[in-house]
């Protein structure tokens, strides 16, 4: 059982190293020839005004919260679908409840104004 | 003990026996598209570097070996360095369970579509946090832009998985494929039109390519995320993309185009003529044709506004989706011919 998950550690493996080895092998070939203005941060070409991490707008904030709220709808999801065939009728009655009740949350949220991009 | 270790050196050879086509693969991809967006846009495309191009990839990737690789002063160094890995692990590691043919499987786990959705999902850490450890404006504003983008479109993709799911009635990828058994009308595709066209839409979002290629949008914000980024980190980031984009093609085959199934099937002449080709054939071409997809949206169609890309994703591919899980939910219940009885 654990065994078939093996493989997939393996290519998690494979995959960090097929990341770093070419960036090694960058960092070992390549030139070196730094300088203030080539190291300082692009703004095409003017000296940076201030720092990168400034307050950012909340509409972002409240598509990130909405998209926690789904996700987890879809983490129930899955199981449900891939059991509909066993538990029948009273699963689609419960499920079709509780998508339901989330929609209604959608419909809020979309009257409130939160998906408003403009 | 040594059969042990006779079993993981296997594992590793098997590995690399899917990931060095995989990166030819990817390599091949970009010289594709510039060849096929060139031939659509009437020009040749890179045609120099070996016959008829064939080495263009070869010598870019030399090329970009030999260059200076800039860390900026401001930029938060380790996390700088880890973004690119963080971008195309996940990129590869989804491969794992990924079904050629009947049995031609490294790790046929039973949770293989949520393993598949856990690896793309994360994927975004790598544009956010190169974004952010660059500590450079444009860098950040393509990472807030990407991140909300990508997990928007998120959502809409999982409900179409959830629409598979409930027809195919298991996670095992392999299963998925052989769910849809009984020639082309039976595929996916038809059944589950509604989810098919949401997956592909969210499959481009997802990878941020044109025509919803605003994180990187050069015309806005110079390239996004990997402004800062140069020599081989730079190929890292790039080389990630076009994996994903190979990945998403490789999904939606298995899900929705039949996977391995012949066209074919069930077909009197057509069918046994064509009884030939091995099932990773029709499989690569179906991923091949996905890809065309890819190629051809990004020369037909100009970028989407930011607004546009939000409002599609959630005001209509998420309803859509939900409405079409309730569908399908209700023809698996009630066995609706000639689907799902």
């Amino acid at each position: 059982m654990c065994m078939s998950y093996f493989p997939i550690l393996v290519f998690i493996a494979v995959g960090i190293l097929v990341g770093s080895m070419p960036m090694l092998a960058g960092h070992l070939l390549g030139k070196k020839h730094p300088n203030v203005a080539k190291n300082a941060a692009y703004e095409c070409g003017f000296q940076a005004f201030e720092d990168a991490r400034l307050p950012f707008d909340v509409r972002y904030y409240l598509v990130a919260i909405l998209f926690i709220l789904f996700d987890l709808e879809t983490a129930f999801l899955f199981p449900w679908a891939v059991a509909l065939k066993t538990i029948g009728l009273p699963g689609l009655v419960a499920m079709s409840v509780f998508i339901g009740l989330l929609v209604i949350g959608f419909i809020y949220e979309w009257c409130k104004g939160a998906l408003e991009w403009e | 003990m040594i059969d042990l270790l006779l079993a993981a050196i296997w594992v590793f050879i098997k590995v690399f026996i899917i990931v060095i086509p995989l990166m030819v693969a990817v390599a091949y991809l970009t010289y594709a598209e510039r060849r096929v967006i060139g031939f659509m846009q009437n020009r040749r495309g890179p045609n120099r570097v070996g016959w008829h191009g064939l080495l263009q990839p070869f010598a870019d990737a030399l090329k970009l070996l030999f260059k200076e690789i800039i860390t900026p002063t401001p930029s938060n160094k380790y996390l700088f360095i880890v973004a690119p890995v963080l971008s195309i692990a996940p990129a590869l590691a989804a491969w794992a369970v990924i079904p050629f043919q009947p049995g031609l499987v490294l790790a046929n786990i039973d949770a293989g579509l949520l393993y598949v959705f856990a690896m793309s999902s994360l994927g975004v850490y790598g544009m956010l946090i190169a974004g952010w450890a660059s500590n450079s404006k444009y860098p950040m504003i393509s990472a807030m832009r990407g991140a909300a983008q990508t997990i928007s479109y998120e959502i809409a993709m999982g409900f179409s998985f959830v629409g598979v799911l409930l027809a195919a009635g298991s996670l095992n990828l392999s299963q998925i494929v052989t769910a849809q058994q009984g020639g082309i009308w039976h595929w996916y595709w038809l059944p589950l039109l509604p989810l098919f066209v949401t997956y592909w839409i969210s499959g481009v979002a997802e990878t941020n390519r044109a025509p919803f290629d605003v994180a990187e949008g050069e015309s806005e914000i110079v390239a996004g995320f990997h402004v800062e980024y140069s020599g081989m980190s730079f190929a890292i980031f790039f080389l990630a993309e076009y994996a994903n984009m190979i990945m998403i093609a490789t999904i939606a085959s298995l899900l929705f185009l039949g996977g391995w199934l012949s066209p074919f099937e069930g077909i009197p002449v057509l069918g046994p003529l064509t009884s030939f080709m091995p099932g990773i054939g029709w499989l690569l071409l179906k991923i091949a044709l996905m890809l065309f997809g890819y190629l051809w949206l990004r020369a037909t169609f100009p970028r989407y506004r930011y607004d546009q890309i939000m409002r599609l994703g959630w005001k209509i591919l998420i309803p859509v989706t939900l409405i079409w899980v309730l569908v399908v939910a209700l023809a698996v219940q009630f066995h609706l011919a000639p689907w799902f009885n």
